[in-house]
């Protein structure tokens, strides 16, 4: 056929930077329905051009759609494939289309949640915070790049997966790949949030002092014996690296002991407490401001 | 300190850019690493606010909108907190309070959340009546209406906290105790496992544990940076992946019906 109609690879472009905005309108009665009818635009501009039809595929993706915001590309893709083909004469009906619509967006949530929020997400947060938080302005930069990039290739290429395989898309997702990729990511992030509990998760009992031993001569720097001045300092130096102490009193704090059984050990029994109080169905936001009472209760007690 | 005119314009510009990706969620200037430091940038005092950031990304590193579940808004605590840090003057010194400040901030953010989506469900009843008159140009007016405001859900409170000016913020935060301040850093340490613990809980299935514990231990040794320990992850899991894919064509179909879905999965594979 001469007059058939095909999206370009600038509508397409268009419709992939539009699917930035998918969720701006999101509401309760639809969820990201109107951003979705949003991002089709420049799709439905080519293929429609009477009113009827353009009015017709309006309202038909005004309908229910919700899923993670950037594995929506690739039913964005398969999506525009279809009204290709319907535009230019295929039967494909509304119930189909939105068939494939609601058949996609559960299972590829399913990946986007995973991979993207609890992986990549936390793993570029937590290495982007640890350089903040030493005050480096690279922190911040890295996230916004690496971010950006991982997201904007990612929707590009399946938007563009999705729209050369059509319909094909769904059987293909529907394979080994799909529970790999999940699986593979909820390795790496229980992997990853644990060594975050270690490292970052700060509960500190060393202001509780366990033992306190007069040590005996010789084990400690003997502050008055030393030469005045530089010399004294580079002695002071010199025996504290040749292993002795500090002070007359060796004091062991409560966090010593834990640290020797395992680090870590109360970061990890409050984050477990944390996980069983949300099972109950506790508001995370409850836990929180518990945790600051809780954590100003034990600065006044001294024990934190 | 106060700020100049050009500079309030900016901090709210960057409020309202946060806000409008609090319900994106694709370029992440909500997230407070970012958002915190634009405040930093415009207002002259990065550092700070930088470590700020850096303070709440690890608090907030959880949060995400799953579904149709808000998570508390990582949007107006980040923004609010870094203009109060700012205005306060106190430069470092004040960055334990003003993470405290950010919690309640997050949970009033979520309220206006709600009802910015609630407001959106008569957006997308005019979206309705645009459709039928089959015009492109009215739903898009309707989204970038809807999207902007998202943005003024932020720009709006930072605005009052702006005008509200320095001298009140300030007295506000020289009025907190000591014992108030040290104890709200000490909890600080603490509420970032909560937002593990929602992570957790979500990815947990009996088979990924040993990672987790593996994990734990190998972050103990403290000469493996972030960046060794994933790329640990990573090979662990493609080691897995591997095997338990050799492991499935072993058993064939014996292992059907385990009540493992995923490895009766891996088995068809």
């Amino acid at each position: 056929m001469a007059n058939q109609v095909k999206l370009s690879k600038r509508d397409r472009i268009n419709v992939w930077w539009r699917s930035t905005f998918l969720q701006g309108s999101w509401n309760y009665e639809r969820m990201q329905n109107g951003g979705w009818a949003f991002t089709l635009i420049p799709a439905l501009k080519r293929l429609y051009k009477t009113k009827e039809d353009r009015s017709a595929a309006l309202t038909r993706h005004l309908e229910f759609f919700n899923t993670h915001p950037y594995v929506a590309s690739p039913i964005i893709g398969v999506t525009m494939a279809l009204e290709e083909e319907r535009a230019n004469g295929t039967p494909i009906d509304d119930v189909t289309i939105q068939g494939v619509k609601v058949g996609m967006m559960g299972p590829l949530a399913g990946v986007g949640d995973p991979v993207f929020w609890y992986t990549v997400k936390p793993i570029i947060g937590a290495l982007a915070a640890s350089l903040a938080i030493s005050g480096s302005i690279v922190g911040p930069i890295l996230y916004f790049v690496v971010w950006n990039a991982i997201r904007m290739s990612f929707m590009w290429y399946t938007q563009e997966m999705g729209y050369k395989a059509g319909s094909k898309i769904t059987e293909d997702l529907s394979g080994g790949i799909l529970q790999d990729i999940t699986k593979g990511a909820s390795i790496l992030g229980m992997f990853i949030l644990a060594a975050l509990i270690e490292r970052w998760v700060n509960v500190d009992f060393s202001p509780v002092k366990v033992s306190s031993i007069k040590q005996s001569a010789g084990a400690y720097i003997d502050w008055s014996k030393l030469p005045s001045g530089a010399a004294g300092i580079k002695e002071a130096l010199i025996q504290q690296s040749s292993g002795l102490s500090l002070t007359e009193y060796k004091v062991t704090t409560l966090q010593d002991n834990l640290n020797q059984l395992i680090p870590g050990l109360a970061a990890l029994l409050i984050t477990f407490l944390c996980m069983w109080l949300l099972k109950k169905n506790v508001s995370p936001i409850i836990i929180i401001l518990g945790l600051f009472v809780f954590g100003v209760v034990m600065h006044v007690l001294g024990v934190m | 300190m106060s700020l100049n005119l050009i500079q309030v314009i900016l901090v709210i510009f960057v409020a309202f850019l946060a806000g409008v990706e609090g319900i994106l969620d694709e370029f992440h200037f909500h997230q407070p690493v970012i958002a915190c430091t634009l405040i930093g940038l415009v207002t002259g005092q990065l550092i700070p606010c930088v470590i700020l950031g850096g303070s709440l990304q690890m608090i907030a590193l959880g949060w995400s909108n799953i579904g149709a579940a808000v998570a508390p808004d990582a949007a107006l605590a980040s923004i609010a907190s870094a203009i109060i840090l700012v205005l306060g003057g106190q430069g470092r010194e004040g960055i334990s309070s003003a993470i405290a400040i950010a919690i309640p901030l997050a949970v009033a953010g979520l309220l206006l959340t709600i009802i910015a989506r609630t407001i959106s469900t008569g957006i997308v009843h005019l979206m309705d009546s645009a459709a039928k008159e089959g015009s492109f140009r009215k739903i898009e007016l309707w989204q970038i209406a809807g999207i902007c405001l998202q943005g003024l859900r932020i720009a709006i409170p930072a605005a009052l906290i702006l005008a509200l000016g320095a001298g009140p913020v300030k007295a506000l935060l020289s009025a907190m105790p000591d014992w108030l301040t040290g104890g709200l850093a000490i909890g600080g340490g603490m509420v970032v496992a909560v937002g593990y613990a929602m992570v957790i809980n979500m990815m947990a299935s009996r088979e990924v544990w040993p990672f987790f514990i593996l994990g734990f231990v190998l972050a103990a040794v403290t000469e493996i940076t972030l960046i060794g320990l994933g790329a640990i992850g990573v090979s662990l899991a493609l080691i897995y992946l591997t095997l338990s894919k050799k492991g499935g064509n072993g058993n064939g179909g014996s292992s059907s019906n385990t009540g493992d879905p995923v490895g009766d999965l891996i088995d068809k594979y």
